[in-house]
């Protein structure tokens, strides 16, 4: 058996044997990061290869590790916004959302119909910027710096900040906005910033079909059709959620099957589903999503309410919020998928810090089909397949 | 002067002077028409600091490269670690001496000039691979695999799409094929297609060769983070990008010569000819480097014996077929 045909029997065998594999086989092993181009931040996978195939891939996550989760046990709930922002450096608006609807269940705070309005559209927002650049980032995969695929990702790049630029009026950051309180919001919209919206949304969504025609030549096909499988079954084992999910086939979309923000009035939400599983179905369904996510933007980014943006009195201090005992889950759908927040309250004297935080990043189970999907690719696959899945290692490690 | 030229022996040398150092110099500044071309494509400035339009950038790059550390690595095997950046560079300035710019401009009129082309080029895939073994890294292992691999692949289909102007001009000879196309018209339209379909299978194997995108497959930053040169610091990498450049440079100068007449043109002076012909060409290949995404190695292998080596295989026998048969006539 070749080694192709073996690495591709019916499922991979991720812990496979090395040392019983075949005696006559030229095996070398591979140090696939921690720093390497293409690994999208510390990420390190070790590859048996067999030729240039890989037999076998162990991960090993862990190299950003920075204890965001016992950080959080000592913050006051207000003082954890800004830390959590640094998860998923990629969509931090989204991190900040996820942790305060998780405080706001815990401490019963109500946020004003305004500011939940507002969440959606930053939410929407910055999925379009995150999809942006995973585009980018992953034809520069496949492309290398010195190619076709820097062009596609200088031009995702030029858009993405854009969507920087309007972050930065409404909330003064380009980054890491701590905007998010629990609540509501701090920053409020300033004047024509709608007008703005429509005008950077607006060309992005002109732009798509652009860069869907710099990439829909057969060299970019023949990269990712058939390359990196991934069932539905395998995708539901692993606890993979989002476009990667969606891209096996599985219609799940907690935007619409578990309504938070407003989304529940958001009654034309299309969730595209692809059933292949491959790389250029994960493509497929996330350039779908960025143009959805563009249509949804612009829709509500006209309507928003009159109102407070913030329930409750002003924060001044950080004991200001006291927890009962008790627990939390929230889930939302970050690009990635579903970013869970799990909170254990302490109560009582413990009443103003969280007793445990748990963050659950899409991620890291994203990277959980490494050494199922891997094995029988060669590297220029492995690559491809690793951006594909788009992981962003700052919220994979914490 | 012109007696003195009439001397074969000084003529070569003149001429090979002239050659290595214009080509040297107009490598240096294709590097930087490049990221020109290229900023300007992905909305960027591209170089604008050196120089007026940053056109002193070459220099700044060399002078960048003179100054740093030269490691070897200590499990390297330095004597062929050391040789093969010199030896890319040789090999590639060593096709440049048969690549006629004008009837007189050329350093060596060889009748062999096809063949020593090549040749030349063939070796070409030495260096990258004995720089790659001798640095002893995994990933600059990979990627000679890789260039041996692409090698083998690309070079028939090359050798054979070389053949179709051989037979048609019935010559080996660079500078002949030139001016038989003056007098017979230039290969890429003498024939229907045929021609056409040799200059395109020539120009990818020269993509190839050359290890740009889509074929730069064992260079693939993204993956085997520098390819040959991932242990190479300082003027030793410079010299493997020089090499890139000066086949980026000659594959479209050949392509001129062999296939759009050289310098055959009307008014303008022929050397004028050549080098647009040959500027279009470089153009034309910057363009497709900054456009598309690269092919992995088995694809590459498949395109290259599945489809250029049988498709080069029918020209052969077609174009012998209308060479002989418009003889028979009189020309064509």
């Amino acid at each position: 058996m070749t080694a192709i045909a073996r690495a591709r029997a019916p499922r991979p065998d991720p812990f496979l044997d090395i040392d019983n594999y075949d005696p006559e086989a030229d095996l070398m092993v591979m140090n696939l990061g921690p720093q390497h181009p293409s690994t999208h931040g510390v990420f390190r996978v070790l590859l048996y290869l067999d030729g240039e195939i890989i037999i076998k891939a162990v991960p090993y996550p862990g190299y950003l590790h920075r204890g965001v989760e016992k950080l959080c046990e000592k913050l006051t709930y207000a003082q954890i916004t800004p830390i959590v922002d640094k998860n998923d450096y990629v969509a931090p608006m989204l991190n900040e959302q996820a942790v305060n609807m998780a405080f706001e269940k815990m401490l019963g705070a109500e946020v004003p119909p305004r500011a939940l309005h507002m969440r959606t559209l930053i939410a929407e927002i910055q999925r379009v910027a995150s999809h942006l650049l995973w585009l980018g980032t992953f034809a520069m995969d496949l492309g290398g710096a010195l190619g076709g695929g820097t062009s596609v990702f200088m031009y995702c790049f030029r858009e993405r900040e854009a969507i920087l630029d309007l972050f930065e009026k409404l909330t003064g950051c380009r980054f890491h906005y701590n905007t998010h309180t629990v609540g509501g919001q701090r920053h409020d919209i300033p004047a024509g910033w709608a007008a703005e919206v429509h005008r950077v949304l607006g060309a992005i969504s002109d732009r798509i079909g652009e860069y869907e025609a710099m990439l829909s030549h057969p060299i970019f096909l023949k990269r990712t059709k058939g390359v990196g499988v991934i069932d539905a079954q395998l995708a539901l084992e692993l606890g993979l959620t989002g476009p990667l999910l969606r891209a096996s086939g599985v219609d799940h979309d907690l935007r619409r099957d578990a309504p938070y923000h407003i989304y529940d009035q958001i009654k034309d939400l299309k969730v595209a589903v692809e059933s292949d599983g491959d790389c250029l179905a994960r493509y497929k369904v996330r350039v779908a999503e960025l143009r959805e996510s563009i249509r949804i933007s612009r829709l509500l980014v006209d309507n928003v309410p009159e109102g407070p943006i913030c329930g409750g009195r002003p924060i001044k201090q950080p004991g200001q919020f006291k927890a009962k005992a008790g627990q939390v889950y929230v889930g939302i759908e970050t690009p990635r998928g579903e970013l869970g927040t799990y909170l254990i309250a302490g109560g009582g004297k413990m009443g103003d810090t969280p007793y445990r935080l748990k963050i659950r990043p899409p991620s890291l189970h994203a990277l959980a089909v490494v050494p199922y999907v891997f094995p029988g690719h060669s590297v220029s696959d492995a690559v491809a397949i690793l951006g594909s899945l788009d992981p962003i290692m700052g919220e994979v490690d914490r | 002067m012109s007696e003195l030229m009439l001397n074969p022996w000084i003529r070569a040398l003149f001429w090979g002077l002239v050659m290595i150092t214009g080509v040297m110099t107009v490598t240096a500044w294709s590097t930087w028409f490049e990221r020109k071309f290229a900023g300007r494509m992905q909305s960027r400035m591209g170089p604008t600091l050196v120089g007026p339009l940053g056109l002193l950038q070459p220099i700044a790059d060399a002078c960048k490269l003179l100054q740093k550390e030269d490691l070897v690595p200590d499990s390297a095997d330095r004597a062929l670690f050391n040789l093969a950046p010199i030896l890319t560079v040789g090999f590639a300035l060593g096709v440049a001496a048969v690549v006629p710019f004008t009837p007189t401009m050329l350093a060596a009129d060889l009748d062999v000039g096809v063949l020593w082309l090549l040749a030349l080029s063939g070796l070409m895939v030495f260096p990258t691979w004995m720089g790659s073994w001798a640095s002893n890294n995994k990933y600059s292992l990979i990627s000679a695999m890789r260039a041996v691999a692409q090698g083998i692949s690309y070079e028939i289909p090359m050798v054979l799409a070389i053949m179709v102007p051989v037979i048609m001009t019935g010559t080996l000879s660079l500078s002949d094929m030139v001016a038989d196309q003056q007098k017979n018209g230039w290969i890429i339209y003498r024939l229907p297609l045929t021609g056409f379909l040799a200059f395109v299978i020539f120009f990818l194997a020269g993509l190839a060769e050359a290890n740009r995108i889509p074929f730069d497959i064992p260079e693939a930053e993204s993956e085997l983070v520098a390819g040959p040169t991932t242990e190479y610091t300082g003027m030793k990498f410079g010299l493997f990008y020089m090499a890139e450049y000066i086949h980026t440079l000659l594959s479209s100068a050949i392509c001129a010569a062999v296939f759009f007449g050289g310098w055959d043109g009307p008014i303008a002076p022929g050397l004028h000819w050549m080098l647009l012909k040959s500027v279009i060409l470089f153009v034309f290949l910057t363009w497709v480097r900054w456009s598309f995404l690269r092919l992995r190695s088995d694809q590459l292998m498949n395109i290259c014996w599945k489809y250029a080596v049988p498709a080069t295989l029918a020209l052969i026998p077609v174009t012998a077929f209308y060479t002989v048969y418009a003889a028979g006539k009189g020309g064509v």
